[in-house]
């Protein structure tokens, strides 16, 4: 054993220097993210806070959005997010469980349903604002006009259409997490409910569906926070400038928090002097993201340990 | 069977115990294992014996919750000493194990990778280094034509042969193998056991192994670890003829395991 | 039901792209009546076709070609409008050329993907092998809030403090412009790359790292040298995706770029994207106007670039990662 005599001890070389610099160059660009993000954070709640008052979230606009509150605006989201639900959760969640209890994962139908999914994840925001226009305005809208002989009724941009849209755009959102939920429920449940001799219906009726309901709240929530946060889509699709009054119905027009914020900042004739309110927007805006997004995730905690 | 060396002791492991958590997975371990001779460590699963293998080149500490304490000595320094460098360690004591694990890489690149890594040998240096792991390992003559294939390539024996090439192209003193053939079919486990018959000229060998049969095969020594405790260590042929314990002999007759 | 669901889906992605080509030839009779006489009938002002009506998953097959081969029976004019390098819908003479805004969001997207892939996947790194626990537990929940922040949001922000601090750090003439653009995006997709690479990065099976440091390598040459190469079909899908998503990212582009069309690569002049410009004029557009169904084609071309880069991704990416590891995995 010729070459055994040396010790253990450490061999400095320059790799260790390039070792070094290679970790921190990790650790700095991690940093970054942590520092664009508080700093983010900090500088809304800092300018935007003094001016969250009651008046504001109380008030309507006033003098052409320079005054005044954003009541409508809120109220408006929450309309809009409140159909989107109403209208996507449904169908993702039966869609989940078409993909989770009744499809076989090999078949062809399922690899074309999860393939769509995926892709409807990635098309852009814009486009579904189009596909809303196009669809459910043009087609589904004018046509409920046509066969009911009424005067452009349903045929123009309005806040049911808008949240059609947003209820497509959120779909993949729903579909997965209530499909994580769904999977989440023990396999022996089901085995012991078969074996009762429930049918499949029975089964996830009675004891699949109540197991996975709060992946499915927390789905919609998700879904929900999603939606609140997005504004191009329904750039044409009825939602409006400055609207003094709340929306009457299905097919009225609409404020919405994210619009407003971009009309304050980029389309208002004094930017100047708003900007107060548009911090303001901001922050609420941010608060019932980030409120929305919080609860989902204790909701998904819950859900992973029980 | 007989070595004609003469006996030294490599690696000495005195009062080692290795904690997982509260788990206590080695209790007081002391043994000496001989240069130049192959040493098989038996036992069933969760015995030990693998935690052990893992102990003599620090393995264990990518394990965010074991605990070691005890010593063990190669060539009589404590690797477990706070001034050494686990990675002079690792260098030295070259381990295989039972999942072959080829980096996503060429054959050549597979080899020349622990060569790589403390500065850049010349393609030379590194041609002749990859032909004769490669040779040591029974390997080149089956490679030879395909260096810069992927080793994915390669059958499940091939890749076991070529990890042990990849441990050896560092040069190391210790080979600890962790059930290198659990998973390869007859013909690659027997060609991996005469490979090691003729490393143990070289090399110091420890094999951890849940086939009893080849442990008797190809083994000079053998301890027979049972619930974190080696029960019982001996020479090869001593411990399957006369074992002492008797948990030892009902091991080694098939009567648990 | 389950048609429902296969129809739903095949809405959702088809029915964009059948309408802007469904009423592209009935805005291009509009351009020469004369020349079109059936044609024009057939797609009356009424723009819900019957295209549209019953979206074929077959159709899109269809579109890219379709309004190629259009001006083959005599419409020059449209297709040369289309690729002119003037965009300007709204004046006596319309110019619906759209190469400045093709340019535009190439450069928005490609600037935001060299902001954001080199901070994501060293980040996802550092998080996957580096970093202490504790950094770990703290960083993905701050990823996901980072991730939370709406688009309109992100591009407030660039309008308000990005668009200063570039202005004044590199003296651009322009206060708002595709750096102040990419930037906002490049924050709007740090998460997605960060959460794929660092996905695809500690799925790598554990074994590696354990055989990479037996042969005495330090943990850094371990990661750098086989961790990451042998994750790089997942990292490339980050990158991707990321693209993708900067693709068609909408507000901030049009809140913090200076929205001009401008053809140009240079990186500090106003810039507007394919996305910008439907959500600008899309709002007071008149309905089946041959200016409405080009915003439409906007829309069909970063729906087909988007779905390209999702599929690539997806399929081509996912393949390879798995070839390249069914030598351990199946025997896992």
């Amino acid at each position: 054993m010729g070459r055994g005599s040396y010790g253990f001890r450490k061999e400095w070389s320059w790799y260790t220097l390039v070792g070094v610099a290679a970790i921190s160059m990790t650790a700095l660009a991690a940093l970054a993210i942590v520092g664009l993000t508080l700093s983010l954070l900090g500088h809304f709640t800092l300018e935007g806070l003094p001016h969250v008052t009651w008046e504001f979230l109380t008030q309507p606009p006033r003098n052409n959005n320079t005054e005044g509150g954003i009541f409508p605006a809120i109220y408006g989201t929450v309309l809009l997010v409140v159909l989107m639900s109403l209208m996507g959760v449904p169908i993702g969640t039966a869609t989940a469980l078409y993909l989770s209890e009744y499809a076989r994962e090999d078949s062809a139908l399922t690899r074309w349903v999860r393939f769509g999914v995926n892709t409807l994840a990635g098309v852009p925001a814009i486009v579904f604002g189009l596909f809303g226009l196009g669809f459910f305005v043009q087609f589904l809208g004018k046509g409920i006009d046509r066969i009911f002989g009424l005067e452009l009724v349903w045929g123009k941009p309005a806040i049911i259409w808008a949240a059609a849209t947003m209820a497509v755009l959120t779909l993949p959102v729903v579909i997965v997490s209530v499909e994580e939920a769904l999977r989440s429920v023990p396999r022996h449940l089901r085995e012991a409910a078969f074996a009762l001799g429930a049918t499949r219906w029975q089964t996830i009726w009675h004891v699949v569906l109540p197991r996975a309901l709060t992946g499915i709240l927390t789905g919609s929530i998700l879904a929900v926070s999603r939606g609140a946060g997005e504004v191009a889509p329904i750039l044409f699709l009825g939602v409006a400038y400055s609207l003094p009054e709340l929306p009457k119905g299905l097919t009225s027009q609409f404020m919405e928090l994210g619009y407003h914020l971009y009309v304050l900042s980029t389309q208002s004739p004094d930017v100047e002097t708003t900007r107060p309110l548009q911090y303001a927007t901001t922050l609420v805006l941010l608060l019932t993201t980030f409120a929305l997004n919080l609860s989902a995730v204790l909701l998904r905690l819950r859900l992973r340990r029980g | 069977m007989a070595p004609a060396s003469p006996l030294q002791v490599k690696i000495r492991t005195i009062e080692l115990n290795v904690y997982y958590g509260y788990k206590h997975a080695l209790q007081d371990v002391t043994v000496d294992i001989y240069a130049n001779r192959v040493t098989a460590f038996i036992g069933p699963s969760g015995c030990g014996k693998s935690t052990f293998l893992r102990a003599l080149n620090r393995m264990n500490e990518l394990i965010p919750s074991a605990r070691t304490t005890g010593r063990v000595e190669i060539d009589g320094i404590n690797i477990y000493d706070p001034e050494v460098d686990v990675v002079q360690v690792r260098r030295r004591i070259g381990m295989v194990f039972q999942q072959w694990v080829p980096f996503p890489k060429s054959i050549y690149e597979n080899i020349a990778f622990g060569l790589r890594l403390n500065g850049k040998p010349s393609k030379a240096e590194l041609d002749a280094v990859v032909e004769h792991s490669l040779r040591r390992a029974a390997l080149w003559d089956e490679v030879k034509d395909r260096l810069q294939h992927s080793a994915l390539e390669l059958s499940g024996g091939q890749q076991q042969r070529l990890c042990i090439a990849r441990a050896l192209a560092v040069n190391p003193e210790v080979l600890l193998m962790d059930e290198p053939c659990s998973a390869l079919d007859p013909i690659s486990t027997a060609k991996i056991e005469e490979l090691i018959e003729e490393l143990k000229h070289d090399y110091t060998i420890v094999i951890v192994t849940h086939n009893i049969q080849q442990a008797a095969r190809i083994s000079d020594y053998t301890g027979f670890f049972y619930l974190g405790r080696l029960v019982e260590y001996n020479r090869t042929r001593e411990l399957f003829t006369n074992p002492q314990k008797r948990e030892t002999e009902q091991y080694i007759t098939g009567r648990f395991g | 039901m389950i048609f429902l669901f296969i129809a739903r889906e095949a809405l959702g992605i088809f029915t964009a792209a059948d309408t802007a080509v469904g009423s592209q030839p009935a805005a291009t009779s509009e351009l020469s009546p004369e020349l079109y006489g059936t044609e024009s009938e057939s797609a009356a002002p009424e723009v819900y076709n019957p295209d549209v009506d019953f979206p074929e998953p077959e159709a899109p097959a269809g579109p890219a070609e379709r309004p190629v081969a259009e001006p083959g029976q005599g419409t020059p004019p449209l297709l040369a409008n289309l690729l002119s390098t003037t965009w300007q819908p709204v004046s006596s003479q319309p110019k619906y050329g759209i190469l400045p805004l093709l340019v535009g969001t190439l450069k928005i997207a490609l600037l935001a993907i060299l902001l954001a892939a080199p901070i994501g996947i060293l980040a996802a790194i550092y998080a996957a092998f580096f970093a202490p626990r504790w950094f770990r537990e703290f960083l993905k929940p701050l990823i996901e809030l980072l991730a939370g922040f709406p688009s309109v949001v992100i591009g407030f922000f660039c309008l308000m403090v990005l668009a200063s601090i570039v202005q004044e750090s590199l003296g651009t003439t322009f206060r708002l412009n595709a750096l102040v653009g990419s930037l906002g995006v490049a924050i709007a997709i740090i998460p997605i790359v960060f959460t794929i690479a660092e996905d695809s990065l500690s799925r790598l099976p554990r074994v590696l790292w354990e055989a990479g440091l037996a042969l005495g390598a330090q943990p850094w040459q371990v990661v750098f040298r086989i961790l990451v190469p042998a994750a790089t079909p997942g990292l490339f899908a980050a990158v991707l995706l990321g693209f993708g998503r900067a693709f068609g990212e909408t507000m901030i582009v049009l809140m913090a770029s200076g929205n001009a069309p401008l053809l140009s690569w240079s990186p500090v002049e106003p810039v507007r994207t394919l996305s910008a410009t439907i959500g600008s004029e899309m709002g007071e557009v008149v309905w089946g106007s041959l200016h409405y169904s080009v915003l439409f084609l906007l829309g069909l071309l970063l729906f087909v670039g988007t779905f390209l880069l999702n599929v690539i991704a997806e399929f081509w990416v996912r393949r390879r990662l798995l070839r390249r590891f069914q030598g351990t995995t199946a025997a896992l």
